[in-house]
């Protein structure tokens, strides 16, 4: 709108030179999407509607043949034992790893959003497990659970006068001792997107229940929680969806194993597409995390629509 | 933060503060203080009882052992390639098209724009198969094409790139038209030079998101020759499991380029997740 009320029509052009010069700008713009939209058509939004055709038929890697078989792999799906394992592991994953991460990491931004000196410092520190590739960070925190006493965890442990423990072997411990490396890789990004948001808070606020006499825990509590809400919202949505595609971790530090406790849903698309070449089956599998996904959103959207304030 | 230490002199509770935050920094660090010493640690000190906290001297032939049981030099290349090509390719590709939302009018903006939006939630783990199936069909599987080409296209990047050029002034458009610039010259003299900030963040997490990726190299390569770090690791992992020593000196020297990236260009990181963060 405002280019043409800018550049105006000048008297003396008819309609016809008008509709030219829009097509030509037309032309020019869709040039300017063509390189991003030819490659996003192929590899993005055509396998997007692709993947849920490839979900109705039976795919394997022997058979020629993928006959058309309806919802077949989505029924086989639903009463397929280890998928509904790897459904609730997954979810005992994503609700726990995000319980404890969100709280710990409001808990370090509201101290680091303090004045004190060294903040960089701390922040730094937070934020590289991060940055550095998780599969090297789950690396070295394989080594620190080693089962026997050479573990740098158990040699704590013993040194507390508690036996050696099996971690990542054990069908009890290896699921949250995944989410404990899962925390340690993800606080650092949640701390730094909950001090943005702490700084958005105007220091009038604060002055002003100052003013009324309210001191530290019922600022935070009636000011600083409700004015962050939109920061926790978002933080909420994109931990829940990154937790619901875990894949690394177990990929690097147990399998899937020991007895499928820390088999993922991302895990068994894998294994179903790339090591069975179930393509069907797989597919099916990755639209049901879709789904998943979509219905986190969407709950999300629900709850925050009646407690999230955007009037900061 | 509660009633009981906002009595406690404040020079006290800094101290407090200082001391939960070193605690808790020296906890986050303890893994990758294991990886470097347990890297330096020589060949029968590693698995000791008890744990010892220092190598009684630098063992730095582990590095060269790691480094020569696997082509990792190959590894490096291969990654840091593949991350500059599409690092470039996606600045290209979402600069473009960025400006043609933000700037540009043409039948069916909106709706394309939102159908962009509609499918950043879908997890791209759909896409798996059907990729995968495409790329053997272009008998891609197991090349450079299959690693870069799939990702020059980011609706993320197109997303950012048009939330900041939105944010510069009409005017500036107007008097480059009057002067007689074209788009694409308008684009290159003045959108560009004016969004650096934008770029150096589409740029950064392109090039981490491609350092560190992970599942769609692992099934798209069969040889070593044209893995990228972070598969190598992986088959590194599970050839030289029983040798912690030669992990962590494998680990090591994965992450020590991207830290270096990261110490360098740390202001544009926090930035750049910040911003990521808040603009949606």
């Amino acid at each position: 709108m405002a280019v043409d009320a800018a550049v105006g029509s000048p008297a003396g052009l008819g309609p016809r030179s008008r509709t030219r010069r829009r097509l030509l700008e037309n032309v020019e713009a869709w040039l300017f999407l063509l390189p991003a939209a030819a490659v996003l058509a192929v590899f993005h939004f055509f396998p997007i509607l692709y993947a849920f055709f490839v979900s109705l038929l039976r795919w394997n890697m022997i058979d020629p043949v993928r006959p058309f078989v309806g919802v077949e792999n989505y029924v086989r799906l639903a009463g397929d034992e280890k998928f509904l394992t790897a459904l609730g592991n997954t979810t005992y994953y994503a609700v726990v790893s995000v319980a404890v991460a969100l709280p710990l990491a409001l808990l370090f931004a509201a101290l680091l959003n303090r004045r004190i000196t060294g903040v960089s410092w701390y922040r730094t520190a937070f934020f590289i497990p991060y940055v550095t590739p998780l599969a090297a960070g789950a690396m070295a925190w394989g080594w620190l659970y080693h089962p026997d006493r050479f573990g740098l965890l158990n040699y704590l442990l013993d040194k507390t006068g508690v036996p050696p423990q099996q971690w990542l072997l054990d069908p009890r411990q290896a699921m949250p001792a995944l989410i404990a490396v899962a925390v340690w890789g993800t606080l650092g990004r949640d701390i730094v997107i909950f001090l943005a948001g702490l700084q958005y808070i105007g220091a009038e606020y604060y002055e002003a229940a100052q003013m009324d006499g309210a001191t530290g825990w019922q600022l935070f509590r009636h000011i600083t929680l409700p004015l962050l809400s939109p920061t926790t919202y978002f933080l909420l949505v994109i931990s829940m969806i990154g937790a619901f595609k875990v894949f690394a971790l177990p990929l690097f530090l147990t399998g899937g194993g020991p007895l499928d406790r820390t088999l993922t849903i991302v895990y068994s698309i894998y294994q179903q597409g790339f090591q069975y070449f179930r393509m069907g089956y797989a597919s099916a599998q990755a639209y049901a995390l879709f789904a998943i996904i979509f219905l986190i959103t969407l709950a999300q959207r629900q709850i925050a629509a009646r407690r999230v304030h955007y009037d900061a | 933060m509660r009633s009981g230490t906002d009595r406690l002199p404040p020079r006290v509770r800094t101290l407090y503060i200082h001391l939960v935050l070193i605690t808790a920094g020296l906890l986050i660090l303890l893994p990758y203080y294991l990886m470097v010493i347990t890297s330096l640690k020589p060949l029968h000190e590693v698995f000791t009882d008890p744990f010892t906290w220092f190598p009684s001297r630098l063992a730095w032939e582990n590095y060269r052992e790691a480094w020569t049981h696997a082509p990792f030099a190959r590894y490096f290349a291969n990654t840091l390639f593949i991350a500059v090509v599409e690092t470039a390719g996606v600045l290209v590709t979402s600069a473009l098209a960025g400006y043609a939302f933000a700037r540009m009018r043409f039948w069916g903006r909106e709706l394309l724009f939102t159908l962009f939006l509609g499918t950043l939630m879908v997890p791209g783990e759909v896409q798996l198969v059907p990729n995968y199936i495409t790329i053997t069909r272009l008998g891609w599987l197991n090349t450079y094409y299959a690693l870069i080409v799939p990702w020059l296209g980011s609706v993320f990047g197109i997303f950012f790139m048009r939330q900041f050029f939105a944010t510069i002034p009409q005017e500036l458009q107007d008097a480059a038209r009057i002067d007689g610039a074209s788009h694409l010259t308008f684009l290159r003299r003045v959108v560009v030079p004016l969004s650096r900030p934008a770029f150096i963040t589409v740029a950064l997490l392109t090039f981490l998101g491609s350092w560190n990726a992970l599942t769609w190299p692992l099934i798209v390569t069969n040889t070593p020759e044209m893995r990228p770090i972070m598969v190598g690791l992986l088959s590194f992992s599970s050839e030289w499991g029983t040798q912690p020593r030669l992990l962590m000196a494998a680990a090591t020297f994965s992450v020590a380029p991207v830290l270096v990236l990261f110490f360098v260009l740390q202001r544009y990181f926090i930035q750049g997740i910040a911003r990521a963060g808040m603009k949606f």
